[in-house]
């Protein structure tokens, strides 16, 4: 038994590497967002849709999986570029419209305006892109090859994905330790009203936080469907569910916290669907209760500081 | 002495008075013209006389029209409505965001079907399975609601909405689960659900045709309203509002905090099973497909346009948010529809009349030189046919109509959005200048595009938006009262 159950455990892992790289660039979007303005931005798995669609739109603007006009690893960078820039451009916009006008409202109004934001956007796509299933056709733009160290077998968009959500990852934390706008977003989150005291352009802050964290979203929808080749429109739903329970199991407002906490939960999705009974049906719930778990046991995550309630 | 206690005139700003008070007694005065005299007589209608005011038009509705009608405009807008009520305890009164809300009305259905049905051949009667179904989703809404002990508004909103999608991933795969001493057990079917569902019988009279499922579902909702009126203004209702506003303050004030969330909790959930129940005697079944999230933003839309915490709202809200809608579904109607709303909400905004005036003849004229134009130089842009109806007809010489829309029509979506967002940006007599060319846009997508769509994507987008704009221009909905947030 445990043979066979051994037998399984580096492709989960590898699967399941995959798959919290794209939860973590999810969740970071989401945990940063909170961390600046206290608003849980039900639009980011939208945006995650979207990015996986620009995507797949400027694979085609270069002439489509098959026979692209430049090299693949050209195609390959072109629509991350444009899929992170197209939707830190949505996010900034997002922000401007639905979330800035509503900053001193109460707490459940940004919320409702984020649900309503979600569902704009999802219905817009299936206005504009159909309901269809579209094929990124990942096969055809890279090829099969897979690396493999003994018993580890990596394919090529695994190993692109898990790579480049690193790297991201590294600038991210750099940004925000080592610069300036690094400096005010640390500045903001700690204390909006105290931070414009101290001649910090918020609203240039929060805009930026939003444009980081959408175009880490955008680049995050890229990677997942050049893995698992199909987008469709509904897609950034269960994504943005599983990002942001990323980001409260590392503790929400903590970059190191939602890249741990990705990890996580794609690690549990995978070894759920392999090893838990009726995994590939019901692994969802499986991630759904270990979310409750972390709250009930630890409900400010596992790297976060706990929240002082003040008056 | 008296001239101490003769207050100051009202255009002073009175030391010791709230500044949102005296705003809202300033308002009081200016009702007035035509909406104004409604406003007053409403205000003086006693309790019994507004929920006449409702019931009289409810109640002769099924007597003039067809059946049909009844189902489409009124059965579904009463389920809505009873939906809307009970989410209207969690989120209106109580302050607490569950996204989980379906599940509860799935659960009901469920419920209900589980033990009156074909497909289980038990054949309960309703007045053992309707208050059954009404107990399993109350006592689901506890378990989910004792997680809201511990967690803070967004970790409840997240926690639900996860429910909500379990939910139907259970109710897709229920079927092929063996419990231990009893065995195998089918509990929800599977994708295809609960079929053969029983008609309510109640005490000897079976509801069967759409018109008895209205009557019904309208004693059901006025019942629900009357004890949700009465719990609302009782002790409870207070400690309800009072946790909404300020949880912490509510606790030190020796509220009970817990054991009032947890009561909003089952108390919304029971609402929903009961109207779950209903509903899957309405449609003889249950389908795990129903139990969406489309159905969780339109009970949102309906709560929050009427707004959170007002029953009259409600009422209202559920006519707006599943009567166009549904007049959209026939493109002739869709026109009609479109361009009064477009026209209502000019006359509205747009002051003073010369500027109304100019901003309406100026979008006609647009229109038909655009096509004037089109037609002599560009004709592939206006060999589309237009949709049947002699509105549709008289548009089709204005609007520009493209053989091959689609293409230029997304982009030209795309565009509208961005048209519309930047008017909002706009002030003065340049957003009257920018009017022009957005409205004619505007119709533009609308004829090309979205009244395609309009059972599906369409519906919801104005769904969406509208959730967006209300929070930005009137937060507290048609008829809820503004909340002041008091740092």
């Amino acid at each position: 038994l445990v043979a066979i159950l051994w037998s399984k455990f580096w492709d989960l892992t590898v699967s399941g590497v995959t798959l919290g790289s794209v939860y973590a660039l999810v969740a970071l979007g989401y945990s940063m967002v909170y961390g600046i303005l206290k608003l849980l931005n039900f639009a980011h798995g939208d945006v995650y849709m979207i990015g996986a669609f620009m995507g797949f739109f400027a694979l085609r603007w270069l002439g489509g999986p098959v026979d692209p006009n430049v090299a693949a690893w050209i195609a390959v960078t072109f629509m991350f570029l444009i899929a992170m820039v197209a939707c830190g451009g949505l996010g900034v916009v997002i922000e401007r419209f639905a979330y800035r006008p509503l900053r001193n409202a109460p707490r459940i109004a940004p919320l409702i305006s984020a649900l309503g934001v979600s569902f704009f956007l999802q219905n817009s796509a299936l206005l504009l892109f159909g309901a269809s299933f579209r094929d990124y056709d990942t096969f055809d733009l890279i090829g099969g090859k897979t690396y493999h160290y003994g018993n580890v077998y990596l394919s090529v968009p695994q190993l692109l994905t898990i790579v480049s959500a690193i790297a991201l990852m590294v600038m991210l934390t750099l940004l925000v330790a080592r610069t300036r706008i690094g400096k005010a977003m640390r500045a903001t989150s700690f204390d909006r009203e105290a931070a414009s005291m101290m001649g910090i352009d918020v609203d240039r802050v929060i805009a930026s936080t939003f444009f980081i964290g959408s175009a880490l979203a955008g680049a995050a929808g890229v990677m997942f469907a050049l893995v698992f080749g199909q987008i469709y429109h509904f897609m950034g739903f269960l994504a943005g569910l599983k990002g942001f329970t990323a980001a409260v199991i590392g503790g929400i407002g903590s970059i190191p916290g939602a890249m741990l906490g990705g990890l996580l939960v794609g690690l549990a999705e995978s070894y759920a669907t392999g090893y838990l009974p009726r995994g590939s049906t019901f692994q969802n719930l499986y991630v759904f209760a270990l979310l409750i778990l972390i709250i009930l046991i630890r409900p400010s995550g596992i790297l976060g500081k706990a929240d002082v309630n003040k008056v | 002495m008296a001239d101490e206690l003769t207050p100051p005139p009202v255009d002073q700003p009175r030391i010791g008075v709230d500044e949102w008070v005296a705003s809202v007694e300033g308002r009081r005065d200016t009702y007035r013209g035509a909406s104004g005299a409604v406003r007053r007589a409403w205000d003086a209608l006693p309790v019994w006389g507004r929920l006449l005011v409702f019931l009289v038009p409810a109640a002769i509705f099924p007597l003039i029209t067809s059946t049909g009608n009844i189902f489409r405009f009124g059965l579904i807008t009463l389920l809505y409505g009873l939906l809307a009520l009970g989410l209207n305890i969690t989120v209106g009164f109580a302050g607490l965001l569950d996204l989980g809300y379906i599940a509860f009305f799935g659960f009901g259905a469920y419920a209900y079907g589980f033990v009156a049905s074909g497909y289980t051949d038990r054949h309960w009667p309703a007045v053992a399975a309707v208050p059954l179904a009404i107990a399993v989703a109350a006592a689901v809404g506890l378990v989910v609601g004792l997680p809201s002990r511990r967690l803070v508004g967004d970790y409840l909103a997240i926690v639900t909405l996860f429910f909500g999608q379990a939910f139907v991933v259970f109710a897709n795969n229920a079927d092929q689960i063996n419990f231990p001493f009893v065995g195998h057990v089918d509990l929800t079917g599977d994708a295809n659900g609960l079929d053969n569902i029983d008609p309510l019988d109640v005490l000897g009279w079976t509801v069967n045709t759409t018109k008895e499922f209205y009557y019904f579902t309208l004693a059901a909702f006025v019942l629900a309203m009357t004890l949700i009126y009465l719990a609302n203004e009782s002790r409870t209702g207070r400690a309800w509002r009072a946790l909404r506003e300020d949880p912490l303050s509510a606790e030190v004030m020796s509220i009970p905090v817990n054991r009032l969330k947890l009561m909003a909790f089952v108390f919304g959930a029971g609402t929903a099973g009961f109207a779950g129940a209903i509903y899957g005697s309405v449609q003889t079944g249950a389908f795990p497909g129903d139990y969406d999230v489309g159905l969780l933003i339109t009970i949102y839309a309906i709560v929050i346009l009427g707004g959170a915490g007002s029953l009259a709202g409600i009422v209202v809200g559920a006519i707006i948010v599943n009567g166009v809608p549904e007049l959209l579904r026939d493109a002739n109607q869709a026109e009609w529809v479109f361009y009064t709303a477009i026209a209502i909400a000019l006359f509205v905004t747009v002051r003073p009349w010369r500027r109304l005036a100019a901003v309406i003849g100026a979008t006609i004229g647009l229109g038909f030189a655009l096509h004037a134009i089109a037609d002599a130089w560009f004709p592939r842009w206006t060999s589309g046919s237009a949709n049947e109806g002699r509105l549709a007809h008289w548009v089709g010489s204005w609007i520009l109509l493209p053989g091959h829309p689609t293409q230029v029509a997304n982009w030209a979506y795309g565009i509208l959005i961005a048209a519309i967002l930047v008017l909002t940006l706009l002030h003065g007599i340049w957003r009257t200048v920018a009017l022009v060319p957005t409205i004619y846009l505007g119709a533009f997508v609308w004829e090309n595009l979205l009244v395609e769509q309009t059972a599906g994507a369409t519906r919801f987008i104005l769904l969406g938006a509208l959730l967006v704009v209300l929070m930005n221009v009137r937060p507290q909905g048609l008829f809820g009262t503004a909340r002041v947030e008091i740092a």
